[in-house]
């Protein structure tokens, strides 16, 4: 049979991968990486066209599957890897048939957790993590998307402004529907469970992580933390038809938690005396929007809540609450966000994203002034930022080597 | 363990017309392996999920044992999905594999110790036991799978298309395990599948859906030997079953030149034509040039045996037929042969219902 390539967009160089050798023997020199994580399948990450792509190994219903469920999924808007490709047909030398191979681009400065958790940032990030998967959890749930196997090795993160943003990497077991119903809901809960313990106890096993970490606490808070978003972003409200402003306060809410209302339920009861709101639409990603609209950056939600509150002070520093937000907009970026990540050598910038580093400059001036005990000037914070912290730091733009390895269970002959 | 009951149990998506499964009726017995099969889009997996608390019931109940579990969460049903998750923990001990999800589940550790290894002499596991899944050949890392939720001690185990991505060889392998395992730990499971072979060899019961209705439920030998309709007729069996659209003659149905004897009673409540269905082992050749003609198109030799895959010709039309033959002497192709189904065994439908005439 003959190659069948099926893409988005076309990257010849594609072809010239070794399609017919199985993915567990192509040579090292292609490889970007020595990838692993704990994964069902076997994955392998090459570099294509200046790019790094991941390639999975599995049979080509299934990866024709995933490749359409996640292309769903970015048209949805949800924070999901880009699916380049599927590659079928594959044969060896001597005509035996290999699985079909999925690729997908691998994310920018995005680390996989085991990266995260074993580079001994703070003590609480597994706890971040988490929060960050609640996040995603819910926002897919919103879309009526069934995950079906919600883990930390099935996500990747991103840095945002301190927290971390999480993205689905795999798709593999997904449903798109309707709706869910709440069993369904539940069930992926289950399963985000009992798989974030059994990662943290295998990387205890492992020695990767402290004793101090209780994987079985830290998993049990992916419900809690999910329950009170899903309430509420979803619940309904009641309340007196004077108490009006309630309307908006509860949209603002929602703001505050990155999320911006797209359609609102609004009843009254039939006395006229009672309003009912529920917010039917919501859609992640508020700050974000804002940020990309007024000077075209578009970074993670949490980072540019943190540019826009540096706008804001910039706005207020400046006097100019009377002018177009803008034009206001436009002077800062030019005048502090640009000069700012521009005085990053070009040698460190594999290191983190822009955005990030600005936030952390924000987080160093903040730490200079008190030092001090007077205010620092930006321009002065950024250089001792780069001079004393940022050297210190890995490299991040393309971290997908992790020191373990894959088990599939998907036996070989032996 | 326990008894599965599905009582007119309805599923309708919002803004469906028609219900993805309609009225489902299904009593499964207690350590019974009951298999739900059918076309995509025939409502089995939906089925399977009302059963779990995945998809909500629109109408009718589900019971396990004597309790209705039609309105509980999927965790209270004490069900257990198998095979959703294959991944195993590097750098745990297949025990912990096994046996982590109990700890989250607050099992005291003494107990988990115990069932875990109950499940590892199950699943011959025991020497392994403190080794880490790098150590395990592929089989036996698929059974510390298996042994994640047979350690949970369900009621009921549930499993979704689990074969579907293994390859070929794997897949009989495990299919195989799988049969045994569940007659050894007697626990009773639901199995959906798209694929009658998997259906036929593992179910103590085989369920056929179709469009959200339940076509028959039997054991395997029954469901092959007395399809309800023609449906099931077409669906069960490798290579299908032939059916044709034939005339009604006095004392039978008319094949080609000859009239072949079905009882009386059968053909009482048939009208001028009707769909005769017979199976490929059940057509024997008829060296005197009499019954239905065939032209042969490939002979496909299996040693003691070879298939013909032919057409007969029915009112201009060209209909497949596939005959099991003596591998020493297949005809050859291109050629003109007949067959004549054997006494006693052809099937008969009605031709605009697809019910089944007669017994």
């Amino acid at each position: 049979m003959a190659l069948e390539l099926t893409a988005a967009r076309p990257y010849p160089a594609l072809l010239d991968l070794p399609w017919s050798t199985p993915l567990e023997e192509w040579p090292e020199e292609i490889l970007a990486a020595l990838p692993r994580g704990i994964s069902r399948h076997v994955v392998r990450f090459v570099r294509v066209e200046g790019r790094v792509m991941a390639v999975k190994e599995i049979k080509a219903d299934i990866a024709r599957r995933e490749y359409g469920m996640l292309r769903m999924l970015r048209r949805l808007g949800q924070p999901a890897v880009e699916p380049v490709g599927v590659v079928a047909g594959r044969t060896t030398m001597a005509g035996e048939p290999l699985d079909a191979c999925l690729l997908t681009r691998h994310l920018q400065f995005s680390l996989p957790y085991r990266a995260m958790l074993s580079q001994t940032l703070k003590p609480d990030t597994a706890q971040r993590l988490i929060d960050a998967l609640a996040v995603l959890l819910v926002r897919l749930h919103l879309s009526g998307f069934w995950w079906g196997d919600v883990s930390l090795s099935n996500t990747l993160f991103k840095r945002n402004a301190g927290e971390f943003a999480a993205y689905l990497v795999d798709a593999e077991t997904g449903e798109l529907h309707d709706r869910l119903s709440t069993g369904q809901r539940e069930h992926d809960l289950d399963i985000a469970r009992v798989n974030i313990a059994g990662e943290l106890m295998d990387l205890q096993a492992g020695g990767l992580i402290g004793e101090e970490v209780e994987p079985i606490e830290v998993s049990e808070q992916i419900m809690t933390r999910y329950r009170t978003l899903w309430e509420e972003l979803t619940k309904t409200e009641r309340f007196e038809t004077g108490d009006r402003w309630r309307v908006d306060e509860r949209i603002r809410r929602l703001n505050d938690l990155g999320f911006d209302v797209g359609e609102l339920d609004i009843t009254t009861d039939i006395g006229g005396t009672e309003i009912q709101i529920q917010p039917k639409v919501v859609d992640a990603g508020h700050h974000r929007r804002r940020l990309l609209r007024l000077t075209g950056l578009d970074v993670e939600d949490n980072q540019a809540r943190r540019l826009l509150n540096d706008l804001d002070a910039y706005r207020a520093a400046t006097d100019r609450q009377n002018d177009d937000e803008e034009l206001v907009a436009y002077d800062w970026l030019t005048k502090i966000y640009e000069p700012v990540t521009r005085t990053v050598p070009a040698s460190m910038r594999a290191k983190l994203e822009p955005a990030e580093i600005f936030h952390e400059v924000l987080e160093h001036r903040w730490y200079l002034s008190e030092k001090q005990g007077h205010d620092v000037a930006i321009e002065d914070a950024i250089v001792d930022y780069v001079d004393t912290v940022l050297p210190t730091k890995p490299d991040e733009k393309a971290v997908v080597g992790v020191d373990t390895e894959s088990i599939p269970v998907r036996a070989r002959t032996d | 363990m326990a008894t599965v009951t599905y009582d007119q149990a309805t599923r309708v998506y919002p803004g469906a017309e028609t219900p993805a499964v309609d009225a489902l009726d299904i009593a499964i017995e207690d350590g019974e392996f009951l298999v739900l099969v059918g076309p995509s889009g025939c409502g089995k997996s939906t089925s399977l999920r009302m059963l779990a608390g995945l998809e909500e019931v629109n109408g009718g109940r589900i019971l396990i044992g004597d309790r209705d579990v039609t309105d509980l969460s999927p965790k209270d049903r004490d069900v257990a999905m198998v095979f959703q998750n294959y991944a195993l923990y590097p750098h745990m001990s297949v025990a912990d594999n096994m046996g982590f999800a109990l700890k989250i589940a607050g099992t005291p550790k003494a107990e988990i110790r115990s069932r875990v290894l109950e499940a590892a002499k199950i699943l011959d596991l025991e020497p392994f036991l403190e080794r880490k899944p790098k150590a395990l050949s592929g089989g036996q890392r698929q059974r510390v799978a298996m042994g994640r939720a047979i350690v949970r001690s369900p009621q009921v185990f549930l499993m979704d298309e689990p074969l579907s991505n293994l390859d070929a060889k794997l897949r009989v392998q495990t299919r195989t395990q799988i049969a045994s395992l569940q007659r050894r730990l007697g626990v009773t499971t639901v199995y959906v599948t798209h694929d009658q072979t998997e259906a036929m060899t593992m179910g103590d019961r085989v369920a056929v859906l179709k469009d959200g209705i339940l076509q028959q439920c039997d054991t395997p030998r029954r469901m092959y030997d007395h399809p309800d309709n023609v449906f099931v007729a077409g669906f069960i069996g490798s290579p299908a079953m032939n059916l044709l659209d034939v005339p009604v003659a006095d004392g039978g149905v008319k094949l080609g030149s000859v009239v072949h004897p079905v009882e009386r009673g059968a053909l009482s409540g048939a009208g001028q034509r009707v769909t005769l269905g017979v199976r490929p082992e059940d057509l024997a050749l008829n060296t005197d040039g009499q019954g239905i003609p065939v032209e042969v198109d490939v002979v496909e030799e299996l040693g003691a045996d070879a298939y013909v895959y032919g057409h007969t010709t029915v009112d201009d039309d060209q209909l497949q037929m596939i005959a099991r033959v003596d591998g020493r002497t297949p005809p050859e192709k291109g050629s003109t042969v007949y067959f004549t189904p054997k006494e006693g065994h052809v099937h008969l439908f009605d031709p605009e219902s697809g019910a089944r005439l007669g017994d």
